[in-house]
């Protein structure tokens, strides 16, 4: 069982936590916004064509576009 | 007081600001690389077409509030949870329900599909996170074979298998995420960090590696690293509590949906907010988001009975979807792309195509 409920915790402890954690991550190695997004747009392209809420597929072949079994008329 | 603590009013106020002075320098470092948004890289892109996204499946048989679902990784069925106390397993395709357990508590506010389809975790206001494994014999109590693996101080939020059946991923309102062998109920990882209850979790897609997200009501989303229990990045930009989070398909970034009415996408190579998906015209809170199968598509249940669909890179609402009579609880895409399931206080859920 988790040793810690958030709720047990003092300020004095949280305030701890928390400079603990920023240490760390001020430390962190970052890439450059503009390199990030231009991939991140480079990976939707590519997929951009399989995916089928984008593009859509044909009314045969998507399971929900059609109620399976027979009709009566 | 004990004598040891000497003068704690003034250690804290020493604390808060080194605090204050080291999240003053995280921003520093994070500006220096912001030189562009999103959007305006993604100028370039061709803009959308029109969209024509309808219900083509409502299913109904809960009792009360839908307040979680999830897909199987056959692509057809789905779990979904309620307030009611009841777990239900439906065959998507012909809206039949397969399976039914009745929880010993209402609120089951999460629930999640095994991979191998052969069992469902589910768990709420009891604390705990059950599994059951699914019978093929539907005349068989499942509530029989039950098995209690989590157990928090507080309720239980989210839960995710991780890549097989014998690992369960939990989140709850005692502030703690956790990893708990299913087997044993041991717990492997305990997760320390967010000041305030934890609604929401996702682990990445299994080729990024061993991390996850969670997003809590401290309006923090951190990213954590499985094996070592440390929180690699924190993202604080939301004005509000943090209901759910979701990995981007690559895994190098994630979204997140906010009572603040905004859903947001952050770069975790970047550490930053990346994008801002808001109107003025949406002021009620998102509570569930997911990516279409490319990542060029955002979708968000809100408060206020719609879905909206954003266009991931240029920013701008591109559908909103009515259909729901009360608050979109829970949506998600499906395995292979081809629809996504949202589940609604109006007791139902829908399959969109």
């Amino acid at each position: 069982m988790p040793v810690i409920n958030v709720e047990d915790m003092t300020d004095l402890d949280k305030a701890k936590m928390e400079v603990t954690q920023l240490k760390t991550e001020v430390k962190l190695e970052r890439a450059k916004v503009s390199k990030c997004c231009e991939e991140i747009t480079e990976y939707i392209q590519s997929g951009a064509d399989e995916d089928p809420l984008v593009k859509g597929i044909p009314e045969e072949k998507n399971p929900f576009k059609e109620k399976g079994g027979c009709v009566i008329c | 007081m004990a004598a040891q603590e000497v003068q704690p009013s003034e250690t804290i106020a020493k604390l808060k600001s080194e605090s204050e002075a080291l999240k003053t320098k995280l921003e520093e470092e994070r500006a220096k690389l912001h030189d562009v948004e999103l959007h305006q890289v993604a100028e370039k892109v061709d803009p959308l077409g029109q969209f024509v996204m309808k219900t083509r499946r409502t299913l109904k048989g809960h009792g009360n509030k839908v307040l979680c679902m999830d897909w199987c990784k056959d692509k057809r069925r789905i779990v979904s949870s309620s307030q009611d106390g009841k777990v239900i397993v439906w065959d998507a395709f012909t809206t039949n329900k397969e399976h039914a357990v009745t929880m010993p508590c209402t609120w089951v506010m999460a629930c999640a599909y095994a991979p191998s389809g052969c069992a469902v975790a589910c768990g709420g206001l009891d604390n705990k996170c059950s599994v059951y494994p699914l019978s093929l014999d539907k005349n068989e109590n499942l509530a029989a074979k039950k098995k209690s693996v989590a157990m928090h101080t507080n309720y239980l939020s989210a839960c995710s298998f991780t890549n097989s059946d014998m690992q369960i991923l939990t989140s709850s309102g005692d502030g703690t995420c956790a990893l708990w062998d299913v087997e044993s109920g041991q717990l492997l990882q305990s997760f320390h960090g967010h000041a305030a209850d934890v609604l929401c979790l996702d682990l990445a897609p299994s080729e990024t590696g061993n991390t996850f997200v969670s997003g809590g009501c401290d309006k923090k989303a951190n990213v954590w690293d499985m094996r070592s229990g440390q929180c690699i990045q924190s993202f604080e930009t939301h004005e509000s509590d943090i209901n759910s989070v979701r990995y981007y398909p690559s895994g190098d970034a994630f979204a997140s949906g906010s009572d603040d009415a905004t859903c947001r996408l952050y770069d975790l190579r970047a550490d930053r907010e990346v994008a801002i998906y808001s109107k003025e015209s949406i002021i009620f809170g998102a509570s569930s988001v997911d990516f279409s199968l490319s990542g060029r598509l955002l979708f968000g249940g809100y408060n206020d009975y719609t879905i909206n669909v954003w266009d991931v890179l240029k920013g701008t609402r591109v559908s909103i979807l009515f259909g729901h009579e009360n608050r979109v609880s829970t949506l998600r895409v499906s395995p292979d792309g081809t629809a996504f399931c949202s589940g609604s206080w109006d007791h139902t859920l829908r399959v969109w195509a």
